[in-house]
């Protein structure tokens, strides 16, 4: 006779002990109440959702046919309201009423509102379940006035997550230290500068007394008096263990549900789980304490009592794009007998700390760089003796052999701490179930699929152990700068790095090469949106000057001419200068402009002003030009006004760089007369729609373009290159053109995270190319104002040689 | 033997940092770098196709020749790149006098004789200057 256990909560407690549940012998018809009408997720991601980069169904941990599979009956938003231990039934608000012999209370926790007036305003939001992000998705939009409550892990998450949606947003923290729960001072003021540095502000020491606004959000106000403005707030000021239930079945109750190391309450039949718990005075607040007692209590509640829940050492990461924190274990200086070992950077925001105590680590910090987190989470955890290590504690010497690291782990070490996934589960699942990928092993053994931490450390062992594993092939970009361009671009993003000059310094031989000097310079434009400190010696001669430098030294101007359409009046001002300065040949492009070959340097800034016209960027790695055909204006086949698109097109993108150069074309039928379909970006107009195709090439390599998405309107079109442009710019090596980015990337990849990606993601793009848009301008205006005095100028000598 | 003399030729500061400027010198067109720490002065064509060294772009002690990229020591004039090139360009002492860059160059007169810089002897640059250079 099977007994009937009954689950509250669907969260990632509840269903994480199920599922150890069901690795013992069957014992149980299992039901679980979850009152969120979700399936089982991964909560830790809510702060992805938030940031877009998971879509809402990306963070499932399981579908309904996992509960299908396993017999699970589940009751999805229902809330159990009441508990009568003594009959041993639940009640939900549905008016259902369950009998159960076991009971498993994994209620979690509810978000803490700290005493203020006007909590129940409109426009003030929690951040704790997936309808609350869902929420604030909807709320947020680039541009609103957005203030985030509460300065530790989620308040920060959320603040990083709502500015990558664009808002304007301010963080208040009632201390004076950011996280002060798992930073000391110091580390609170590193992370305090670098998510200002991402554009957060943050107020500290700020006691919020009421929300402002008449019905609706509209400020804050604080006990000293001042106040700032707000279009909506969020609360994430800390959590509440859900003990209700608990209460109402007698259990014993402090902070939390009382359990002891078997994961039992005061009354036999009834379990509890995760954050609604109490251990030993400890209630934990983060993930991977749930998975450790969700273990042990599988095996007590199953009838395999023995092993026992001894507590976790509260460990913190906080991984939001652009700043790394860890915390783990008591940081604190101040017990006894504790040394602490400091290295500090504030010019790469680095900032380490560790605390040990009679020899072994007593806990670490680390802001701007977690790189060895596993190692200190490794010797918190086993208690090493560090006593023979004390000069390496913060710099290992350099490992000769790269496998070592994963071959000096024991095998009972556990990688995988959100899942308690061992090293020898790995490497026996690699050898079991054969497999090579990481993808695979993550279906298997789950590990890296929760906060993702350990994704390095899973790969090397793969590396390691799996025979047929393949790591990508990555090229470093020079001998100068020993990183692959798409890690580099990872790393200055964490990074206070604004010119080509500090990337070398830090991360190069700090001389740099003609080959890596323009690549970062095009890589710190891009990845600050033209607010860096540009070094023009980094820079190939055109890009010093502004023009196309010629096999006998002279440069050729092209002016921009937008689509290709001039005037009587332009062509006037043109053939004047070509007059005036003798220009040796004056002809037509391919791209539809016109070329003034052989000028002289020193020439530049007078013809230049002398013809009024903005730069055509004929000579950079940039937005070249739109060319386009006559479309409807005068064509007798045209179908869509492709002349009026490609001059918005040119002028929405122009004065940008790119990785490599970008040629655009848009044309008004499928005749295509003005090749849209081997351009890098093509507009190609249709009766009633528009294709816009990507990844085209008529040069060195001729390809036809891909279609990114086929849509009703102009400005859809023109939205969808755009977006495809910013991607482009910010996930393309150096020199590497659009029909071999498409083609790396695959165009499904494109489309996934360009058009079809989720509208977080999209505004994030478009925000960036604003960004670097607004900064941007017309290159040739530094004709009336030089970046150096002699940067068009000839020196003379100052006194002459007697002949 | 040649007379040296040497030339006052700009102050420092209309040369930035890490980057090239040519100079007509009594002809001689010559480029001047500045690393910072000190100048450097070598002719200003490159032995390749005559690009203008002037634009390159500097690495370390080199600089690149923005149109093929030949890289040319600007210590001792010699081509690095391609490696098996023995040609090179003249270098110059330079000196910064009260913020005055002077560069030494032979007197005019010893123009023709005179090559300030060989390379190991032979002749550097045969069939690979500017036509002018090389002519009969």
């Amino acid at each position: 006779m099977m007994q009937k256990l009954v689950v509250v909560g669907n969260g990632m407690a509840g269903v994480a002990c199920v599922e150890q549940i069901l690795k013992h012998a069957p014992k149980f018809e299992i039901t679980i109440f979850g009152d969120e009408t979700h399936v089982n997720y991964n909560r830790i991601l809510l702060s992805a959702v938030l940031a877009g980069e998971k879509a809402a169904d990306e963070i499932h941990l399981n579908g309904l046919d996992w509960y299908e599979k396993h017999g699970i009956a589940l009751r999805l938003g229902v809330r159990i309201t009441e508990v009568d231990a003594e009959r041993k039934t639940v009640t939900g608000d549905d008016g259902s009423l369950t009998p159960f012999d076991k009971l498993l209370i994994a209620t979690g926790s509810t978000p803490l509102i700290p005493p203020m007036d006007g909590v129940k305003k409109e426009g003030v939001f929690v951040f704790r379940n997936l309808d609350d992000t869902r929420a604030l998705l909807d709320c947020a939009a680039p541009g609103k006035k957005a203030v985030v409550i509460g300065g530790g892990l989620l308040g920060l998450e959320a603040a990083r997550g709502l500015q990558v949606q664009g808002c304007d947003v301010t963080v208040v923290h009632l201390m004076d230290t950011l996280m002060e729960r798992q930073l000391d001072f110091v580390g609170g003021s590193y992370l305090k500068a670098k998510m200002e540095c991402l554009g957060v502000k943050v107020l500290m020491e700020r006691n919020t007394t009421a929300i402002l606004g008449n019905g609706k959000a509209e400020g804050v106000a604080f006990k000293d008096g001042s106040s700032v403005e707000a279009d909506f707030v969020v609360i994430a000021a800390g959590i509440r263990p859900n003990v209700e239930l608990g209460r109402k079945a007698g259990l014993q109750v402090n902070r939390g549900i009382v359990v002891n190391d078997y994961l039992e309450t005061s009354n036999p039949d009834i379990f509890a789980v995760g954050e609604c718990v109490e251990h030993n005075g400890t209630c934990y607040g983060l993930v991977a304490p749930l998975f450790e007692q969700g273990k042990v209590l599988a095996a007590t509640i199953t009838g395999n009592r023995g092993p026992v829940y001894g507590g976790t050492i509260q460990a913190a990461k906080l991984k939001i794009m652009g700043v790394d924190v860890f915390s783990a274990g008591n940081f604190s200086e101040k017990a006894p007998g504790t040394d602490a070992v400091r290295y500090e950077d504030p010019a790469l925001g680095i900032y380490k700390k560790l605390t040990v105590r009679d020899g072994k680590l007593a806990g670490v910090i680390l802001v701007g760089d977690t790189s060895d987190s596993h190692r200190y989470m490794d010797w918190l955890r086993s208690q090493t003796d560090l006593t023979a290590m004390r000069r390496q504690l913060l710099f290992p010497g350099p490992a000769n052999d790269a496998g070592l690291d994963v071959a000096e782990m024991a095998d009972s070490k556990v990688v995988c701490g959100c899942n308690g996934v061992t090293k020898g589960a790995i490497i026996q699942a690699v050898h079991e179930k054969g497999i090579s990928t990481l993808a695979q092993l993550k279906d298997c053994t789950r590990a890296s699929t929760g906060c993702g931490s350990c994704t390095e450390v899973c790969q090397q062992l793969l590396k390691a152990v799996a025979p047929e594993f393949q790591e990508e092939a990555k090229k470093n970009l020079c001998k100068c700068v020993l990183f692959p361009e798409d890690k580099l671009r990872e790393i200055l993003r964490s990074q206070r790095l604004r010119s080509v000059q500090e990337v070398l310094e830090i991360y190069g031989n700090g001389v740099g090469c003609e080959i890596c000097k323009p690549a970062l310079s095009y890589m710190v434009d891009m990845l600050w949106c033209g607010d860096h400190d540009e070094d023009r010696s980094a820079r190939f001669i055109n890009d010093r000057v502004h023009a196309n430098i010629q096999k006998d030294g002279t440069f050729s101007v092209v002016p921009r001419i937008r689509g290709g359409v001039t005037s009587a009046k332009e062509l006037r001002r043109i053939a004047d200068v070509a007059e005036k300065y003798k220009v040796p040949m004056v002809k037509i492009t391919g791209s539809q402009r016109i070329d003034l070959l052989g000028v002289k340097k020193a020439d530049l800034p007078q013809i230049w002003a002398d013809l009024g016209m903005p730069s055509g960027q004929a000579y950079t790695k940039g937005v070249r030009m739109v060319k386009t055909c006559v479309g409807t204006d005068f064509c007798r086949f045209g179908v869509q006004d492709s002349t009026k698109a490609g001059i918005e097109l040119e002028r929405r993108l122009e004065h940008l760089y790119t990785p490599h150069k970008l040629k655009m074309g848009s044309v008004g039928c499928p005749r295509n007369c003005a090749e849209a379909t081997v351009k890098d970006i093509g507009l190609v107009g249709q009766e009633g729609s528009w294709q816009v195709v990507v990844g085209g090439a008529a040069g060195k390599k001729v390809r036809k373009a891909d279609l990114l998405i086929t849509v009703e309107s102009m400005e859809e079109a023109l939205q969808a290159a755009t977006l495809f442009f910013q991607y482009y710019r910010e996930n393309a090596n150096y020199l590497e053109r659009t029909y071999d980015f498409v083609e790396r990337k695959g165009i499904e990849t494109v489309r996934r995270e360009t058009v079809y990606a989720p509208l977080a993601i999209q505004q994030g793009l478009r925000e960036r190319l604003r960004k670097s848009k607004r900064i941007s301008r017309d290159a040739w205006l530094e004709g009336d104002a030089p970046r150096h005095p002699t940067q068009f100028v000839q020196i003379e000598p100052l006194e002459k040689v007697q002949a | 033997m040649s007379n040296k003399q040497w030339v006052r030729i700009t102050p420092v500061q209309n040369i930035p940092l890490r980057e090239g400027r040519s100079v007509n010198i009594s002809g001689r067109d010559i480029a001047i770098f500045n690393l910072g720490d000190r100048l450097f002065a070598v002719d200003g064509r490159c032995p390749h196709k005559g690009g203008p060294l002037a634009e390159g772009i500097v690495t370390g002690n080199t600089v690149v020749c923005p149109l093929h990229a030949w890289k040319i020591d600007l210590e001792t004039g010699s081509v690095t790149r391609p490696e098996a090139e023995p040609a090179c360009v003249a270098a110059y002492r330079t000196r910064i006098e009260s913020g005055i860059v002077l560069v030494e160059v032979p007197e005019p007169s010893a123009k023709d004789q005179d090559n300030p810089h060989f390379c190991g002897g032979q002749n550097p640059a045969s069939g690979h200057f500017p036509a002018s250079n090389t002519a009969p």
